[in-house]
């Protein structure tokens, strides 16, 4: 069983490397400033509907890009709303392969929509297990009678 | 092309009709869920109350029907009716609003959305600080 110090260190160096990787930017921080007594849930609430609605447009650029005539319009209008989700949340690299998506719909180039489609998934994908994980040790440590803000 | 938006009249009506001594009210247009949830949390920790507009064109019908913002924060890229449409509108309707646009736009882009009648213009996502500020400006107007 993990001390409270251990659980801490483990939390510290964990959140660090989501920044250092650039998983996640200060948007994040932010959100998590805005936690509060009023609002003790707000960064798993925001990170949970984050979640739901990224699987929602993947599919949806899916279908979209499987069509014989791809609507490069509604598929770039998907594109552009999970790039704004992933910035509000701070999930930097998803929103980079959403920047480059955006060209490419431009371009209306389906190889290279599909190619960051691919990328995007592996984004999300990255970024949901990072923070699911988060979520856990952020558990651990306050099962274990540690509290927020760190001292 | 001018706007028909004046910007002394306006801040005349804007007195009058501010809920002084009330708690600030803002409206939050915006598509996407996510950025309406973040906002959200940002005004409120701010004190302010807060209401929800899934598009330009629920924002313009939320007004007609009477009520009165202190500041309305409109999204550009939404569905049905863009920002900077429903901002003209509510100029047109000479709401008593601050309105401020936030998105990620380009420079031209944010000049016509600023000629709409925007009085204030931010990146998207809002920092905690930029919220801090605009509502301190707010109540130091109301």
């Amino acid at each position: 069983m993990e001390s409270v110090n251990q659980l801490q260190r483990k939390l510290a160096e964990y959140t660090a490397s989501l920044y250092n990787e650039k998983i996640l930017d200060e948007q994040f921080i932010q959100l998590q400033q805005l936690q509060d007594e009023n609002n003790p849930d707000f960064v798993v609430e925001v990170v949970s509907l984050f979640f739901e609605d990224s699987e929602r447009l993947l599919n949806e650029l899916a279908k979209a890009l499987n069509q014989t005539n791809v609507d490069f319009k509604k598929l770039d209008a998907n594109v552009h709303q999970l790039k704004g989700s992933s910035s509000s949340i701070g999930a930097q690299r998803v929103q980079r392969v959403c920047i480059a998506f955006r060209n490419y719909c431009d371009e209306r180039n389906v190889e290279g929509c599909l190619q960051c489609l691919q990328q995007v998934k592996n984004e999300y994908t990255l970024v949901k297990n990072k923070l699911e994980t988060l979520f856990k040790l952020e558990k651990q440590f306050v099962d274990a009678g540690g509290s927020f803000p760190v001292a | 092309m001018s706007s028909s938006y004046d910007v002394s009249s306006s801040l005349n009506n804007k007195n009058a009709n501010l809920n002084v001594g009330k708690k600030l009210k803002a409206l939050i247009v915006d598509d996407d869920p996510i950025v309406r949830m973040v906002h959200k949390a940002l005004l409120k920790k701010f004190g302010m109350e807060t209401h929800e507009a899934k598009n330009g064109q629920e924002a313009v019908l939320t007004q007609r029907s009477g009520a009165c913002f202190d500041l309305i924060l409109m999204d550009l890229d939404m569905p049905v009716m863009n920002g900077r449409q429903a901002t003209k509108e509510l100029r047109d309707m000479h709401v008593c609003s601050l309105i401020a646009g936030v998105t990620s736009l380009g420079e031209a882009e944010k000049k016509s959305f600023m000629d709409a009648g925007l009085d204030y213009y931010y990146q998207k996502p809002l920092a905690i600080d930029v919220v801090r500020n605009l509502v301190e400006k707010i109540k130091d107007d109301a």
